[in-house]
């Protein structure tokens, strides 16, 4: 196969979207609605900052934060592409897009493991 | 009931120095007429300088396809009772150019169609003497699906990505890529990757999705490519890991 980028960045705007569809609901209940609403009772922030250091949280915030960047990236490239017809920039908008993602990944490892 | 339709049909008179205009006709209006009745109505009373492709009308040969009222349809399986009071807008198909009135010019589908190879490719053919190739219903099913396209190319006219990329292969030329990759007689796998992976094949693809919503075969390009581009990935991120491995 002659070499093209597109399947690496579509097999992780894939990953990203399925990864994405399945947990973000569920954070966005627990501390969008469960929690502010009273349905389950308030965790303080001693116990959830602990939570967030242990290996496995941190690898699942860090990989959901990751992917769910990088799906973004894919589709607002082509949504700059073929929505506001900017094609001509192709090279600006890649490296913006997914050097976003990439950034906001570092950050992500940063905030998780550095910090 | 109505007695009468109104249809406002895009005419191009390519040999005159006329620009495309719409041309207004009145049809008899029938519950049983479907818009290619229509424009034959009109072409046998009307106005015989009215050009349009047709032919089997009955949904199969794929030669009808235009736009109706903005939506690329079979004008053979389309009735006009759908569109009362109308007027109804009838113009060729678009992502197209037009030759003459609703007549489009398909030299670019074509030369789309036989880049990915839709026919089945060995690599070696075995002698008649040894019979034929052997095919299981579940094997048959797999691709039969893909096996359905009547080349309407209403797809073509829906998928905004063709509109903006004139390169790109298109909805109908990858599903019946897939057609043939999915065939358990067919090992030319390779090649048509070598095509479709490729910046100008199925990486286009957006997923609008506007391509299966029109086929008049429920052959599903969309899913098709999507299936692809997952068998692709695949593909490439074993070439990156294993690059030792048969190329």
């Amino acid at each position: 196969m002659k070499r093209t980028f597109e399947p690496f960045w579509w097999s992780l705007f894939g990953a990203g979207g399925v990864i994405s569809a399945f947990f973000v609901p569920v954070l966005l209940f627990l501390n969008g609605l469960a929690i502010p609403l009273g349905w389950i009772d308030q965790p303080s922030y001693e116990n959830l900052a602990a939570l967030a250091k242990t290996p496995l949280v941190r690898m699942f915030l860090g990989v959901l934060i990751s992917f769910s960047l990088l799906h973004w990236a894919h589709r607002f490239r082509f949504t700059l592409y073929d929505g506001l017809q900017l094609k001509h920039l192709n090279v600006l908008i890649a490296v913006l897009c997914y050097g976003g993602a990439i950034v906001g990944t570092l950050a992500a490892v940063y905030t998780l493991w550095i910090s | 009931m109505a007695e009468s339709i109104t249809l406002e049909i895009f005419r191009y008179l390519s040999e005159s120095e006329t620009k495309p205009a719409f041309q207004t006709y009145e049809v008899p209006f029938r519950r049983d007429w479907v818009i290619l009745d229509a424009l034959n109505y009109i072409k046998d009373n009307l106005d015989g300088t009215l050009s349009f492709r047709w032919s089997c009308r009955m949904g199969v040969c794929g030669s009808c396809g235009m736009m109706v009222d903005g939506t690329p349809v079979l004008t053979c399986a389309t009735f006009m009772e759908k569109f009362l009071p109308g007027p109804i807008r009838v113009e060729p198909l678009v992502n197209f150019p037009a030759v003459r009135d609703l007549v489009i010019e398909m030299d670019d589908f074509m030369g789309k169609l036989s880049r990915v190879k839709p026919w089945i490719i060995r690599d070696e053919e075995k002698p008649l003497s040894q019979g034929e190739y052997i095919q299981t219903p579940a094997q048959l099913h797999d691709y039969k699906q893909y096996s359905m396209c009547i080349n309407c190319m209403l797809c073509y006219a829906a998928c905004p990505i063709v509109g903006l990329e004139p390169g790109f292969v298109g909805p109908a030329a990858i599903a019946l890529a897939q057609r043939y990759n999915l065939d358990n007689r067919d090992q030319g796998k390779k090649e048509r990757m070598e095509v479709l992976s490729q910046d100008d094949g199925i990486y286009e693809c957006t997923l609008v999705g506007e391509c299966s919503v029109v086929c008049p075969k429920s052959v599903d390009p969309a899913g098709a490519i999507q299936r692809y581009k997952a068998t692709t990935a695949m593909e490439w991120w074993k070439s990156l890991l294993l690059p030792w491995g048969k190329k």
